[in-house]
């Protein structure tokens, strides 16, 4: 017994090994929250677009969080393309290769490769490192090839390393105030990735609400279709 | 065999409801495979209304766009033009445009807006098979289409002659006149093709 | 009612409808003690012909270039109307066709399906399997993300190990050197029509050699030895239809149920069905920094990883991987057991059973998982395992104490 315990132990251990990495912060999700989907949309066009493409994603889906066309017009289109049109930019794939050693990705998907709470760190996770070509490095994605580019707004950080006899703890400590505080910062970091999850797959809410009249429809059927066969098999003794 | 007969009744009521509710799933399913034929996003914003700058069209000229694929025609059309439109309604197969090939406020000899009559929008697609007829939009023998061409456009497949309104002259296999799409001026110089909605 | 009769007379004339009718359905006689476990042959069925009819409405849209594929499926999801149930009922599809069609080998075991006259059923179920496996591997790659990429090459790669003609071998599979457009081209061409056709060829032959010598039982016993000595119909026989089709469509309906939670609830299934690294583009030039391929091929690809490399050759890990896929065949040759179910086997099959079916999952949580040294040495325990329970088959059920096998089925 004691072996067993043993075991599942070690390989509880040995799992947690495999997964480590950083620790993730949760992000605050919340699909149904237009408001917030919007401003994390004006962020991203603003923020993001300028450099990442997301070519699968078109303007007029933005509809589905409650924006008109016009609006979508007038605040979010930089590029003079249609509301029909898909999110793309006119930025050189190569030049910008050079730059920063990798292309920028395409964002369409990206909530659903790297997940909510990855970004959601990441964007919080920038730190001054002079080692750096950029001058910055990232917790949550070492060496990262892009550049701070929201540091305006939260300022710059710093990573402090604490050593406790075996255990280091990594931190980062606000060294350089940015126009927003650390609560406004976060705030818009969340609502930028509640978009970000909605983009990646904004057919979501619609399959969610028609999954549950499915399963419902299916509910009847299979009343019906299990009194049919309980009354053909009274035949089978 | 009382029972037996109770039983059939039930089974047969049964039976159909089992098959009312599988037919119900059944056409519920084929909807979304049925819908995936429709024109996706892709095509419906490639086919988005398109703008048109009509101030560079010079009197007697057309200039071509595509719209949803297709060629659309916008031609300013001379007072000459014009004047000539209401002159041979007899040779035409269709000259009070009864065929709904336009929208309402086409419906006249110049099948046009009212804010800028002698600009025609018209679909260059020959309504026998489909061509896309060429301009002949001079008037007369110089364009080897008979002394007594009103200028128009003549389709090339299978030789059907329309006037400077796309109305098709009768003996030609083109069996209605040519489609005016939707369209609306969104100033005087400027026209969106595709889209008549008023308002914004 | 009248002229349909007649109809039906002259098409009779002409080809054999009513035969078919009977033979496969209203006389089919079948045992009337089918449980639970019996469900899985039918939804098979039912899966294939969603995967068929999803698929083709797939292709309708899908474009098997390296350049488009991405982002052609991504147009799907987006850009087709409903696109994205099509897409999700497919990839649900996949993974739901092996957790029914290893429900459906389980009762096989369990049953001693595939005891004599049942073998070539066995064969052809078998020969389904494999199909079954190379189809979901090549479909694995049309979405062509950075799993359907690597998996690929990693899977290919495992044919460079065949000793002399391995490199160029993986060399002529790929059509490149590396996975690459030419790969995506030959492997589109295979999955939405060659193993398809081969399947559904397969599943006939299946279900007619089933319908030849009819179904096993849970009890294992041959209905066909006790006949009405009058009508010659099995006394613990009844038709299949009415009453398995009745009973089925309740299985059908539940079924669906679950697989409709899945499709509108969770179409990834935490990672599962659609892994969360198939979102990154396929990049050749960037290996992900763990590989695993989907959750049903991870049993063997774990047998694959116990095996170390030897004279310097991943050549015998391969081998090992086919024989513990390919020994399956052999199973009604390896049961020498008086009896066909394990209702009236002894405790040595049954903790052989046990055994067997704790090393399948074992190994396919291992698959799942990067290598570490404790995960090879599990491994190679469940993989010893794995292959003991066939290997030693013939003879631990000889000396297995089992019990009379009765008459007639019971219950």
């Amino acid at each position: 017994m004691k072996k067993i315990f043993f075991l599942i132990s070690l390989l509880a251990s040995t799992m947690a090994a495999a997964n480590s990495g950083i620790h993730l912060d949760t992000a605050p999700v919340k699909l149904s929250d237009n408001a917030s989907l919007q401003r994390g949309a004006k962020t991203f066009v603003n923020y993001c677009l300028p450099c990442h493409s997301a070519q699968a994603m078109r303007y007029n889906r933005l509809l589905e969080i409650g924006l008109t066309e016009q609006q979508i017009k007038d605040n979010l289109i930089f590029t003079g393309v249609k509301v029909g049109d898909t999110m793309t930019n006119s930025m050189n794939k190569d030049e910008a290769q050079q730059w920063f050693g990798a292309a920028p990705p395409d964002l369409s998907v990206i909530s659903r490769s790297r997940g909510a709470d990855w970004l959601y760190t990441y964007l919080r996770g920038f730190y001054r490192d002079e080692t750096r070509p950029t001058g910055w490095n990232n917790i949550a994605f070492d060496k990262v090839g892009m550049p701070h580019v929201l540091y305006e707004l939260q300022g710059e950080q710093e990573l402090h390393v604490e050593k406790h006899g075996e255990h280091e703890t990594q931190k980062l400590v606000l060294t350089k105030p940015g126009k927003l505080t650390a609560v406004e910062y976060d705030g818009m970091v969340g609502d930028l990735v509640n978009y970000l999850v909605f983009m990646g797959e904004p057919m979501k809410a619609m399959r969610m609400k028609l999954g549950i009249v499915v399963l419902l429809f299916l509910g009847i059927f299979f009343v019906v279709a299990y009194m049919l066969k309980k009354e053909f098999w009274k035949d089978i003794h | 065999m009382s029972q037996n007969e109770v039983d059939r009744s039930k089974r047969r009521f049964l039976i159909a409801a089992t098959t009312a509710v599988g037919g119900v799933a059944a056409a519920g399913v084929a909807v979304p495979f049925l819908a995936s034929w429709l024109p996706s996003q892709r095509a419906k914003a490639a086919g988005a209304p398109v703008e048109v700058d009509i101030s560079k069209i010079e009197p007697g000229m057309i200039l071509n766009v595509g719209w949803r694929g297709k060629p659309v025609w916008v031609v300013n059309r001379t007072k000459e033009m014009m004047d000539l439109l209401v002159k041979h309604d007899d040779k035409l197969s269709d000259p009070k445009c009864e065929v709904p090939q336009q929208p309402e406020y086409c419906k006249s000899a110049a099948r046009s807006r009212k804010e800028h009559e002698n600009i025609l929008v018209a679909v260059g697609i020959c309504t026998h098979l489909g061509c896309s007829p060429s301009e002949k939009l001079k008037a007369g023998a110089e364009g080897g289409m008979g002394d007594d061409w009103a200028g128009g456009f003549f389709c090339p497949c299978h030789g059907s002659r329309f006037d400077l309104s796309g109305r098709v002259f009768k003996g030609s296999p083109a069996p209605i006149n040519l489609e005016i799409p939707p369209y609306k001026y969104l100033s005087d110089s400027r026209i969106l093709v595709g889209d008549d909605s008023k308002g914004a | 009612m009248n002229s349909l009769t007649n109809l039906l007379g002259w098409v009779d004339a002409r080809f054999p409808l009513t035969k078919l009718w009977k033979e496969h359905l209203s006389e089919y006689y079948a045992p009337k003690n089918f449980n639970f476990w019996y469900f899985f042959g039918s939804l098979a069925l039912l899966v294939l012909v969603i995967q068929i009819v999803s698929g083709i409405f797939l292709t309708m849209h899908y474009k098997p270039d390296a350049k488009l594929a991405f982002y052609s499926v991504e147009y799907i999801m987006r850009d087709v109307p409903w696109g994205w149930l099509i897409r999700y009922i497919h990839s649900t599809g996949a993974s739901m066709f092996f957790v029914v069609v290893y429900l459906h080998m389980f009762r096989g075991l369990m049953y001693g399906s595939y005891r004599k006259p049942r073998e070539l059923i066995w064969i052809f179920g078998m020969c389904i399997y494999l199909a079954l496996m190379a189809e979901a591997f090549m479909g694995y790659l049309l979405p062509w993300g950075q799993m359907s990429y690597w998996g690929a090459q990693v899977i290919v790669n495992l044919f460079s190990a065949v000793p002399f003609v391995g490199p160029d071998l993986s060399l002529w599979i790929r059509g490149d050197y590396v996975i690459s457009d030419a790969t995506l081209n030959r492997f589109f061409a295979f999955h939405v029509a060659a193993i398809p056709l081969v399947l559904v060829g397969l599943v006939v032959a299946h279900i007619i050699a089933l319908h030849e010598v009819g179904s096993n039982n849970p009890d294992g016993v041959e209905i066909k030895k006790n006949k009405d000595p009058v009508t010659h119909i099995p006394l613990d026989g009844i038709p299949f239809h009415p009453y398995y089709t009745v009973k089925d469509i309740v299985g059908v309906v539940v079924f669906l149920m679950v697989f409709s939670a899945i499709v509108f609830f969770s179409p990834d299934l935490g990672g599962y069905f659609i892994e969360d690294n198939n979102f990154f583009p396929a990049d050749p030039l960037k290996t992900p920094p763990h590989i695993a391929p989907v959750w049903y091929f991870t049993p063997f690809y774990a047998v694959l990883r116990a095996v170390p490399p030897m004279f310097g050759s991943q050549f015998p890990g391969v081998i090992a991987m086919g024989v513990a896929v390919m020994i399956i065949c052999f199973l009604p040759w390896l049961d020498r057991s008086p009896v066909k179910s394990i209702r009236y086997r002894g405790t040595i099959y049954k903790t052989a059973l046990a055994l067997f079916v704790i090393s399948f999952f074992g190994l396919g949580w291992l698959g799942m998982l990067p290598v570490t040294p404790l995960f090879t040495l599990l491994s190679q325990i469940l993989t010893t395992v794995y292959l003991g329970f066939f290997l030693l088959m013939p003879w631990y059920t000889k000396i297995d104490k089992c019990k009379p096998e009765p008459e007639r089925v019971t219950g």
